[in-house]
């Protein structure tokens, strides 16, 4: 016998079913005057620094039919790399952007879209920069533990080819699934970010 | 000594359900088919969104009145209560937990819904709370029915609440499912079966706690999470500031 080492385990997920947006955002059901307001919807106001920006995609299921049912939320730093976190130890980031935001996919379309600004770099483990970048984690009826994965920017190419996460993926063309297109939309750049659950496009998703 | 500041355990996937389970139908065509990509924790992952109790109002904790038009909530009245902790098991406070169920019917206020048990014009579904500086948390609301939902001809969803858990780091992200004690549809369950692991279903199921019934009102049931664990940082390689 040995001494035992009185961990205890992670509690399993279980899917976040097609009803989620009751818990997370009523109003959006029309469950009305619980809240205020669904949490999430707005990430940028008047007074936040840096480059606004939209983030818009969808998520396709393995026969190329997009999610109308999921969650998608987003973290990210600040313009200049920090997050507005209590973990963050390298300073304060700018106290007018959470970095945090949440969207159900749209009813027909499937679409999510956020307005927010270009996050700064952030450091690897190492220290080395990691290309700019959006933590996504989505969840739905069907995926029984929430996906984590990244956005990157297409016009960050030099940034991108010199990211150490990025160049762990193996294959050069599934970083490609990472690499959020670039256009342009009322003034604002938009980045457009589609999620492949499945097939030749199969997005890259992290254990993290 | 451990301050645990350093990165997070290792998820262990075996604990927790694969993507690709048949026998929940939906997730064949939404499962990844590729290997997930494992990543050391960044500080990407070490970070997350903080919510302060200005967000939640002050019926967010009582699903029995948080939409009450007329009267109470129909249906068997309880008590939620534990503890949020990490694997080390400290509680861990200031966490935001999200809940949302069927009503005592075992209907869904929600577009999506077809079952025909019927609406409670006093039931929304949904509440928050979030940790103490000890990890608790409670709410009370009304039993939740079961329901049947398309899958196989004939399956039925045990009676559940939904949690959506925000830790201290987005890596400690976490949507899970609370079960009743007792109730025989657990283990007849396609997304419950979607755990590999008995002793995994059982850590989502609420014990009965005849000790915190509040007399002549409701019955309580203990529910405690587990979120992932931190290492300490003594011995860990990492640059200033990671």
């Amino acid at each position: 016998m040995v001494q035992r080492l009185d961990y205890l385990k992670e509690s399993p997920s279980q899917t976040a079913g097609p009803y989620v947006h009751i818990g997370t955002n009523p109003n959006w059901v029309e469950i009305t005057g619980v809240w205020n307001g669904d949490l999430g919807l707005v990430l940028v106001g008047p007074d936040t620094k840096g480059e606004r920006i939209l983030v818009t995609g969808r998520i396709f299921d393995g026969l190329g039919k997009p999610l109308n049912d999921a969650l998608v939320e987003i973290w990210q730093a600040d313009a200049d790399g920090l997050h507005n976190s209590p973990e963050e130890k390298r300073g304060r980031a700018d106290p007018h952007f959470a970095g945090w935001g949440r969207q159900p996919t749209h009813r027909e379309t499937g679409e999510f879209r956020f307005e927010t600004v270009k996050p700064g770099r952030v450091p690897y483990v190492d220290g080395r920069p990691m290309a700019p970048h959006i933590t996504v984690y989505i969840v739905a009826r069907g995926i029984n533990i929430g996906l984590h994965t990244r956005l990157y920017f297409a016009d960050e190419a030099a940034a991108n080819a010199e990211c150490p996460v990025l160049n762990r993926i193996e294959h050069p063309a599934r970083r490609e699934t990472l690499v959020a297109r670039r256009g342009e939309e009322g003034g604002l750049p938009v980045y457009t970010f589609d999620v492949h659950l499945q097939g030749h496009h199969e997005t890259v998703f992290f254990d993290v | 000594m451990s301050d645990h500041k350093g990165s997070y355990f290792q998820r262990d996937r075996d604990w927790h359900p694969p993507a690709y389970t048949p026998d929940y139908k939906t997730s064949v065509l939404r499962a990844p088919r590729q290997a997930l990509l494992s990543l050391d924790n960044t500080i990407s992952e070490m970070t997350g969104p903080v919510f302060g109790h200005d967000v939640l109002g002050p019926r967010d904790d009582d699903l029995i009145t948080n939409w009450a038009k007329t009267g109470d909530a129909i249906g068997q009245r309880i008590v939620v209560h534990g503890r949020v902790l990490d694997e080390n098991g400290r509680g861990l406070p200031g966490v935001l937990l999200e809940f949302w169920q069927a009503n005592a019917g075992g209907r869904y206020r929600h577009h999506k819904e077809t079952y025909h048990a019927a609406l409670d014009p006093n039931f929304g579904g949904c509440g928050r709370a979030i940790t103490a500086q000890d990890g608790s948390y409670r709410f009370r609301t009304i039993k939740p029915g079961a329901y049947p939902w398309p899958n196989r001809v004939n399956d039925w969803r045990p009676a559940h609440i939904h949690f959506s858990v925000f830790g201290h780091a987005f890596a400690q992200r976490l949507v899970t499912q609370m079960y009743f004690e007792g109730d025989p549809m657990i283990w007849q369950c396609p997304i419950v079966g979607t755990i590999p692991d008995k002793r995994a279903v059982e850590q989502l199921i609420a014990a009965l706690d005849r000790q915190n019934t509040t007399h002549m009102d409701a019955l309580a049931y203990k529910f405690d999470i587990v979120l992932r664990g931190r290492r300490s940082t003594l011995f860990e390689n990492r640059m200033e500031g990671n």
